[in-house]
């Protein structure tokens, strides 16, 4: 046993509990429906902003590109334009395709001493295939949960509601991104704990946030499809919190124990995201290994936080001290010259 | 390099993606749909299920009596009281609920769920509307 996934596992459970109990047993519809989401997203949309803002102000005072190809040289040298960019243009398409197809993950290898003790470095494509499932399946999800939020339902989010449920299977209809988000996120889990070299390097605030995503993926999927909930209701809350006009209590308490956990796992997502790993949502568009141009051999990077220095040069050292010097026998650049002293 | 002006840029970007739904219903409250009975809803005064049940179960139960009806040839539901009801949507549920516009498509459009049921049902001259 791991104490630092079975503490994680642990602690989701918990959260789980606290927000059932709190509702069906205590009655603090308010607290969990309102109060607690209100507060998640305000912690979520200033902490982000904190921090982010935290990077902006830190010194990145010469280029740090990582540079996976032939850098722009000679004219007959063929360069590799997107990996080591020296244009805006090329800086671009390296972190959309960064941010959209996770090219960094995509280049994994795993070295491997095969059994006549030669090292080899295999390609890993599956933390790739997984992190791609998990984080397109989430954003899916994100955006069809608009439908609780937003009154008239768009166009667009009904169209992906119908292309997400395209094989029209199981009752109410099997949304894809669902089930392939916990699929994603546990594979992603499990990697983390069967692996022993991944096992040896993560820590606590890695599983926790994989724990949290699978759980609130399990109790959506548990609501819609097994456990019923009643939707009206529900939307009735979602309607409440974003245009501030809540529903009778009445409507709150007719919402299972079970949505109410749903919600206390995103407002505890939330409200921990600031803090945590997650922040490589707005981090990657900061990474100075991928945002900054390897030109550093054609302009001249002054650091911007430079302040100015006084400075003291040889030559104007020598200027001062060049009588003694020569009288001293030292060495001069520029020999005393006797018919301008003798002007002087 | 400083950077700061793309990134508060970006930044409010951000905010203001995160915070839509609340500009986009500005003003509008949202309360749930109230649906309409029929007359002969009312007199009937009670549903196959009880009313929480046939809420958030009555696609699970067309579905199963889909089935049944079609697999096994049964055409007669007992339900929990012991009352008999044929299993059929157009002959039994939309014989009550005959206004689908004022019944069915409210919850539905409030909850943003287009089942297919209506794509053969719904032009069954039985039903009305």
């Amino acid at each position: 046993m791991n104490v630092k996934y079975m503490y994680s596992f642990l602690a989701v459970i918990v959260l789980f509990l606290i927000a059932y109990v709190g509702t069906e047993a205590v009655g603090l519809q308010w607290l969990f429906g309102v109060l607690i989401p209100y507060v998640a997203l305000a912690v979520f949309l200033v902490g982000f902003i904190r921090r982010v803002m935290g990077w902006a102000r830190s010194a990145v005072p010469f280029r740090i590109p990582t540079t996976c190809g032939q850098q722009r040289t000679l004219p007959w040298i063929r360069p590799n334009r997107i990996d080591n960019p020296s244009t805006t243009g090329g800086v671009i398409a390296r972190m959309f395709l960064e941010i959209v197809a996770f090219r960094s993950l995509f280049r994994n290898t795993r070295m491997k001493a095969k059994a006549d003790g030669r090292i080899t470095y295999q390609w890993e494509i599956f933390l790739w295939v997984g992190a791609l499932a998990f984080h397109y399946a989430f954003a899916v999800v994100l955006a069809r949960h608009l439908r609780f939020f937003l009154e008239p339902v768009p166009a667009p989010i009904k169209l992906l509601e119908t292309v997400d449920a395209f094989f029209q299977f199981g009752l109410p209809v099997v949304y894809l991104s669902g089930v392939v988000l916990l699929i994603a996120v546990a594979y992603l889990a499990l990697r983390r704990i069967f692996i022993p070299m991944v096992r040896y390097i993560s820590l606590a605030n890695d599983f926790f946030p994989l724990f949290l995503i699978f759980g609130i993926a399990f109790t959506g999927i548990l609501m819609r499809y097994f456990s019923k909930v009643d939707i009206l209701s529900i939307k009735a809350l979602t309607m409440g919190l974003v245009s501030f006009s809540f529903p009778d209590t009445e409507v709150l308490k007719a919402i299972d124990g079970l949505f109410y956990g749903h919600l206390f796992f995103v407002s505890v997502l939330l409200a921990y995201f600031p803090f945590s790993k997650l922040m490589h949502m707005g981090g990657i568009f900061l990474s100075p290994t991928r945002n900054l141009p390897n030109d550093t051999r054609m302009h001249r990077h002054v650091n911007p936080w430079n302040y100015p220095v006084d400075v003291h040069t040889y030559a104007e050292y020598e200027d001062d001290f060049r009588e003694k010097m020569v009288e001293a026998g030292l060495p001069v650049d520029k020999p005393l010259e006797p018919a301008e002293a003798e002007k002087e | 390099m400083n950077d700061k002006g793309k990134i508060v840029t970006g930044l409010v970007i951000f905010a203001a993606l995160v915070t839509f739904p609340f500009w986009y219903n500005l003003g509008k409250a949202a309360p749930p749909p109230e649906v309409v009975l029929t007359e002969k809803a009312k007199a009937a005064g009670e549903c196959v299920m009880p009313k929480e049940e046939i809420r958030t179960e009555h696609m699970q139960l067309l579905d199963v009596w889909r089935d049944t009806q079609v697999r096994d040839g049964q055409t007669v539901y007992i339900n929990a009281k012991g009352k008999a009801y044929t299993m059929s949507l157009s002959n039994t549920c939309l014989d009550c609920h005959s206004n689908y516009k004022d019944f069915c498509d409210r919850c539905h459009a409030y909850a943003s769920t287009d089942p297919y049921c209506w794509d053969c049902h719904i032009d069954n001259p039985k039903e009305g509307e």
